[in-house]
């Protein structure tokens, strides 16, 4: 092999590492906080990429129908479940949040349709709907099972992400799309050539990662986050409530998903059932890091990454029976670290 | 015919007569193939999913094993079904083996995770193998065939089917009653209070994830010759999940919630692929999985136990209560109680958990038919003492033995065999299996019956012994009224007191008991200070951990006051009671 | 005036009833305690006003209706629990422990809940950066006190806050929960330990098997005949029943 294909595969395998950190990191925050395994988070990465590239192709995204619809039951929900106490103030919280929220996305979308594509007004709107889309999500299929077990939440997000994935097919169709790159300048160092994309792919998933650590570490609401991660009856116990610190992981998250699908689409061709996959090598990485670490998360997801790329150079036929086999040992690994009284609550 | 095995049946006249009914779509029969074909898979998923916990996202790739190995077998090198039959039951069961030896080890949701990672790794080989045909699979599979009968259409296989799906219904639930179904049963509470009586956890989780294998892998091999083709997509990660869908349906916990469970799934399906096109135009077939996807969320909401245990609140059927015959009574064990001596002799041990030290060089001896009782305040290293004696955790250092017999590192199903058993601190029963099943688990070591004689009923003489001993220990402990319910029904007090039945089915020397009293009233106290004192006089000896001095001052032979995981004090109640250690770090000033 | 009023409460594990026909009233600036063997249902009831459990009956808090509020609208209304397993956020540190504790107020007021849980318990202020799950069991305790307190509760419910602890300590927690009461928060305290539990309380419940037997002042409940015999008689000997 020669240094060049090495650095080239190596380059390669840091850019696609650098998503899946992104992604390792937010299924790591989600299960955290909710115990919830984000199954659904390769839609997030779908609905980003997808929703970016249609609104640069100056269409009106269908997944803007789809967080309307979402918000209209999520605001049934919330109307449901406080139906005894029902106030005004919380009506017409619930009204803004789950129904003129996407109302005036939709509105915008509108207007913009058939101008000129602005690429950071068309981000900024695709990370708006794709968070609506997350938040609501979890309004409507976690909250009410906020407290069953791992497994039946689990099930959960295996659901969410069939329904999701046929909207998507739904949304798009089979045919794969490709987005406009956030900045098309490049830069050549030795044999290596770095393209502005794959630097924006760097210098975001390190400011994220700055970013989420400055939240949890310093902030109130990010303290109230891993609080209710450490402990959920306490954190109730002091008033923070759970369901809210499961909507804001699930924004977070969801808003993660769409970045990386923003970075990923000009890069990758991006069909409709892609972001599974994608999110599934976040995951590994996730789990690598044992759902709690995020240092290891990030490594990790670095790991995978090249390991993905060095085995498609090698291996193409077998890339993923290679890369989905790898987490087995790993597994093994986390589960001998793994105290051995910890199921005392089932 | 007892009334076990009338409801079967009967609803295996009605599977029988159906073909039969005039003028049947052809259609219906073909449906009906599916259902059981489903219902195989799903039932394995419920001995390993409801019953086991073992959540697995795979057993679609064990189908693949069962439908591959026949289809490459009959196609390529001309084997006849009959004979492939075995073979493929043998692959799939061997894949489980390997596995399955990975996937027991890991620790909870590492588990389902694991399976969803091989599921879709097996997907992508079963799609990339040349020998298996790549994504376009084999076909050309030759049907089955009975003599001149060749089961070619959908109406003849779905005998061959049907026999399957209920005689897998019978040997399932066959071992699910039994001395072994109670150990696999038992492994859904966690591995610790199983392992604390003999039950090998890892076998027995191997062995229903084999058992499941096994299911899928007929299924499989009934699908190969039912389709007369095998490809990749049917065993793919998304099949995997549609499986688990149907045993959530039917009811996780139940044998015929599997059943019930694929045809609600399957009729479904097939009810969406038909008319969701005629809704919404062309789009429809797009919005298969979306409906399907929100019925799965939705009915986690509504019916998170499934419809089985809902059917069987609403149907006329009696649920019969088990109560013991009269048996011949078990043999006690050997070796039997020692009149003097030491019995357990603890030799400066220690426990370290990363830089904390929960046990510090703790030394005392228990003879026999003695109590002795542990005490000091939360936190003192007494639960990990008992950890340490119990084989559930291993001595950094020191020396453990009972009779003489070293017990360092000796796993908790050897340290049992030496005649020691144990309760816990947070009570840890199986909640809905009876009084009387819960304690028979304490006499799993005295039984001998497997999962093969189980299944084949041959195990009863065994078994009738077993229930018998759990019934005499239950009278023991004044339980008797309570044998047939529910262990989560009882109180908290009561359970303890059931666990202590169950501690004594093991017929142990020494009894050790984690704050037995908790949770009982001072009647109640009185009752199991008399009892115990009953048990050392019958040779039996006591070392109990508890917080209720009256209780124990009243009860020990000997005491034993641990702080910060050293022993500070050892002696008498009296000599306790007066020590001026004891009474500064733990007792306190006497009023 | 009366802060708290349960009135014919009853909690049920599925079939099991652990609390039956409960009257319970808790006065302003009053310590009043439930005291009873472990298991008669002392903790169920707490967890059951604080809304953990569902609980059929009447719960009013300073004369509203709060049996329909979810356990964050108790808090916001003053209702505060210490649990039996204390709930810490043990991998953070005792300081953002408390300033969890004050979530739901505002920053001046946390500012004052500061200084006031440091004075009351200066031991947390010398350990603020010190992880909570590495606390003794004493200092856990006294740092679930502090998180109550920080919300600045009307009314704190103790539930065993001398569980598992060596009796010294036990002292110490009892003279704080007497010098809560000066600071004007009145306090609900389960106890198995009755002799420590009716020595500061005003007001005393005697709870058995899921219903309350006995009521009345501390005094006279210390005194009564039954009591004596079925409580405090199994301490005679000074071992504080822990």
């Amino acid at each position: 092999m020669n240094t060049t294909i090495l650095l080239f595969l190596l380059q390669d395998g840091i850019t696609n590492g650098a998503i899946y950190a992104l992604l390792g990191l937010a299924l790591v925050l989600v299960f955290a906080v909710t115990r919830v395994i984000l199954i659904p988070q390769g839609e997030f990465i779908t609905f980003g990429a997808l929703t970016y590239a249609s609104l640069s192709a100056g269409q009106v995204p269908g997944t803007i129908r789809l967080a309307m619809a979402m918000g209209v039951v999520a605001f049934g929900f919330d109307i449901f479940t406080s139906r005894k106490s029902l106030h005004t103030k919380l009506v017409l919280r619930a009204l803004a949040v789950n129904v003129l929220f996407p109302l005036l996305l939709w509105g915008v979308l509108l207007a913009l349709a058939g101008r000129p594509a602005n690429v950071a007004a068309n981000i900024a709107l695709s990370l708006l709907i794709v968070a609506a889309i997350g938040l609501y999500l979890y309004r409507i299929a976690f909250q009410p099972i906020a407290h069953t077990s791992v497994l039946v939440l689990l099930i959960a997000s295996v659901g969410c992400h069939l329904a999701l994935q046929g909207f998507g097919l739904v949304f798009f169709g089979a045919e794969g799309q490709r987005g406009p790159p956030v900045s098309n300048a490049a830069l050549t160092i030795g044999a290596l050539r770095f393209t502005g994309q794959s630097l924006a792919v760097y210098g975001i998933t390190i400011a994220l990662i700055i970013g989420l650590w400055l939240f949890f570490g310093f902030t109130l609401y990010g303290k109230a986050l891993r609080a209710t991660a450490v402990n959920r009856l306490g954190a109730r116990l002091v008033g923070i409530r759970t369901s809210l610190s499961g909507q804001i992981a699930f924004l977070l998250a969801s808003v993660i998903g769409a970045i990386s699908g923003i970075l990923i689409v000009p890069i990758t061709t991006l069909y409709y059932d892609t972001g599974f996959l994608i999110g599934l090598k976040g995951f590994i990485a996730a789990i690598i890091g044992g759902l709690v670490s995020y240092p290891l998360t990030a490594v990790a997801a670095l790991v995978v990454g090249i390991v993905e790329a060095f085995s498609s150079f090698y291996a193409s036929n077998y890339k993923e029976v290679i890369v989905f086999t790898l987490i087995l040992p790993v597994l093994v690994l986390r589960s001998l670290a793994a105290p051995a009284v910890e199921e005392e609550k089932d | 015919m007892n009334r076990r095995l009338l409801p079967i049946f009967l609803f295996a006249l009605v599977m029988a007569a159906i073909p039969f009914i005039p003028g049947m779509p052809p259609f219906w029969i073909v449906l009906l193939d599916n259902i059981g074909l489903a219902a195989l898979v799903a039932m394995g998923l419920v001995i390993l999913t409801g019953v086991g916990g073992l959540t697995s996202f795979g057993q679609a790739a064990f189908c693949g094993f069962g439908a591959y190995t026949t289809a490459y077998l009959t196609t390529a090198h001309g084997l006849s079904p009959w004979l492939t039959l075995p073979l493929s039951l043998l692959v799939s069961g061997g894949a489980a083996v390997f596995l399955g030896l990975i996937t027991v080890r890991l620790s909870g949701h590492y588990l389902p995770l694991g399976t969803i990672a091989w599921g879709i790794s097996l997907f992508y080989l079963f799609s990339k193998l040349e020998f298996l045909g790549r994504n376009d699979g084999i076909s050309g599979i030759p049907p089955l065939s009975i003599g001149t009968l060749k089961m070619l259409d959908p109406g003849t296989i779905y005998y061959a089917i049907w026999i399957a799906v209920i005689v897998c219904a019978l040997l399932t639930m066959n071992l699910l009653d039994s001395r072994t179904g109670r150990a696999i049963r038992a492994l859904r509470r966690g591995h610790v209070a199983a392992e604390a009586f003999g039950v090998q956890t890892a076998r027995a989780k191997l062995l229903v994830f084999i058992y499941a294998a096994v299911l899928a892998g007929l299924s499989g091999w009934l699908y190969a010759h039912f389709q007369r083709a095998a490809n990749p997509t049917p065993f793919g990660p998304q099949a995997g999940i549609e499986y688990l869908f149907i045993a959530v349906v039917g009811g996780a916990g139940y044998v015929w919630g599997g059943v019930l469970g694929a045809a609600l799934v399957v009729i479904l399906k097939e009810v969406l692929q038909s008319y969701l096109p005629l809704i919404f135009g062309g789009g429809g077939g797009q919005l298969e999985t979306v409906v399907f996807g929100i019925l799965l969320v939705a009915l986690l909401q509504l019916a998170p136990t499934g419809m089985w245990p809902w059917l069987v609140s609403v149907l006329p059927f009696e649920r019969k209560r088990k109560r013991p015959d009269a048996a011949e009574p078990l043999p006690p064990r050997a070796p039997t109680h020692p009149d003097s001596g030491v019995l357990l002799h603890v030799d400066k041990a220690r426990k370290q958990f990363g830089g904390v030290i929960a046990v510090n060089d703790v030394s005392f001896d228990v003879q026999a038919r003695e109590i002795v009782a542990l005490i000091g305040p939360n936190g003192a290293g007494k639960s990990t003492t008992f950890n340490l004696i119990t084989g559930v955790l291993s001595a950094t250092s020191g020396k453990i033995s009972v009779r003489g017999k070293s017990v360092d590192n000796a796993p908790p199903q050897q340290v049992v065999k030496l005649g020691i058993a144990r309760t816990f601190q947070h009570v840890k029963l199986v909640p809905d299996m009876t009084v009387l099943e819960n304690v028979a688990l304490g006499a799993h070591l005295r039984g001998h019956a497997g999962a093969i004689r189980s299944m084949l009923r041959l195990d009863r003489a065994d078994e009738a012994k077993l229930l018998a001993e759990a019934a005499r220990q239950i009278e023991r402990v004044g339980l008797g009224e309570q044998i047939d319910q529910l262990a989560g029904s009882l109180s908290l007090g009561q359970q303890r007191i059931v666990e202590i039945a169950r501690a004594l089915c093991v017929d142990p020397m020494l009894l050790l008991l984690d704050e037995p009293a908790a949770g009982l009233r001072h009647m109640e106290k009185q009752q199991l200070a008399a009892l115990l004192r009953q048990l050392r006089d019958g040779g039996m000896s006591v070392l109990l951990v508890e917080h209720d001095m009256g209780f124990v001052m009243d009860l020990a032979d000997r005491i034993v006051v641990l702080d910060f995981g050293t022993k500070i004090a050892e002696g008498t109640p009296a000599a306790i009671k007066s020590n001026a250690d004891v009474i500064k770090a733990y007792l306190g000033a006497v009023a | 005036m009366t802060l708290l009023s349960v009135t014919d409460a009853h909690v049920a594990y599925g079939k099991v009833e652990a609390v039956r026909a409960v009257n319970l009233e808790v006065r302003d600036n009053e310590i009043v305690t439930i005291i009873g063997a472990n298991g008669a249902g002392k903790t169920t009831l707490l967890n059951a006003v604080m809304g953990i459990l569902p609980l059929k009956g009447g719960v009013r808090f300073e004369g509203r209706e709060v049996s329909r509020l979810d356990i964050e609208d108790r808090v916001a209304a003053g209702l505060c629990l210490v649990p039996e397993h204390r709930e810490l956020f043990s991998t953070m540190n005792v300081e953002d422990n408390l300033q969890l504790g004050a979530f739901r107020i505002d920053k001046a007021t946390a500012a004052r809940s500061f200084e006031r849980v440091y004075t009351l318990f200066p031991r947390l202020k010398e350990r603020r950066k010190q992880l909570a799950g590495t606390l003794s069991g004493g200092e856990q305790q006294m740092l679930a006190m502090g998180r109550a307190l920080m919300g600045a509760p009307k009314l704190l419910m103790l539930d065993e806050p001398s569980l598992g602890l060596a009796p010294i300590i036990v002292a110490d927690i009892f003279r704080i929960v007497g010098e809560l009461k000066a600071a004007g928060v009145s306090v609900l305290l389960v106890e198995q330990n009755a002799q420590a539990a009716l020595k500061i309380a005003d007001r005393a419940y005697v709870m058995e098997l899921g219903e309350f037997i006995l009521d009345g002042a501390a005094s006279d409940i210390a005194s009564n005949a039954r009591v004596v015999a079925s409580y405090l008689g199994f301490q005679h000997e000074g071992a504080s029943g822990i």
